[in-house]
């Protein structure tokens, strides 16, 4: 069951749309609020990626995909840049104080799992991740 | 993302509140290396603050090094539970100073 399929232009000014869909989202599907704020967290945070990172800058879309699967919500972000080199996106130690690079550790950190899959034609990098509802 | 100064007892007061992300946070950083150029203390108020992403705690982060550098005091004041819940998971609540109150971080 998919509550919210939407194709959103990748810049930092339509980061509040895609917050509100994503929580909106959360809250048909169940989740506590807390839990809710946590997913919209870390699907900003990977949008970020994909904008800074992915698209480096260039005009883009982002599909914005939520849903249900069994005990699951699922997140799945598309977007039409090049294929990212997956080997090359680690959190870095939190340990360390610095200004920069907290988004990736913030997406491990709250999402039970987080994964690259194949594309869909036509795309260029599918992120999949997923929070289990109810969790506290 | 609102951003209003004040002096409150000697210190500066940075009234930070709404959604502060990515579009919002490179003001954000602008405004408190400004300030920690021209005053010694420096506290964030944020307790209007209703979302915080890396881009903005990266900006406190920036300025908390900048007054460690100078000598001075940075101290984030009536934090919001989402603000705190982010900076938990940054794992620097206990690397910030954070006080209750703004008249309590002032005091401190």
């Amino acid at each position: 069951m998919s509550v919210v399929d939407r194709r959103f232009p990748a810049t930092p000014a339509r980061l509040t749309e895609i917050r509100a869909a994503v929580r909106e989202a959360a809250f048909l599907l169940g989740l506590p609020e807390a839990t809710a704020g946590d997913v919209v967290l870390a699907v900003d945070e990977a949008c970020q990626n994909i904008i800074r990172h992915a698209y480096c800058g260039e005009c883009g879309d982002i599909v914005v995909q939520i849903g249900r699967d069994g005990p699951h919500l699922v997140v799945r972000l598309i977007d039409f840049a090049p294929p990212v080199d997956v080997s090359r996106i680690a959190p870095r130690p939190i340990e360390e104080l610095r200004p920069g690079g907290l988004g990736t550790h913030f997406i491990r950190e709250v999402m039970d799992d987080v994964s690259f899959l194949t594309p869909p034609d036509g795309a260029g990098n599918l992120l999949q991740m997923t929070k289990r509802i109810g969790e506290p | 993302m609102n951003l209003d100064k004040r002096e409150h007892m000697g210190a500066v007061v940075v009234e930070l509140a709404g959604e502060v992300d990515l579009q919002h946070s490179p003001r954000l950083r602008k405004a408190l290396m400004e300030l920690m150029l021209e005053h010694r203390d420096v506290v964030v108020d944020m307790g209007g603050v209703s979302y915080i992403d890396s881009s903005g705690i990266a900006s406190l982060v920036e300025a908390y090094q900048m007054a460690r550098k100078g000598g001075g005091r940075f101290i984030l004041a009536a934090v919001s539970q989402p603000a705190l819940r982010v900076l938990q998971l940054a794992r620097l609540d206990k690397v910030f100073a954070i006080a209750e109150t703004v008249d309590g971080a002032v005091g401190a």
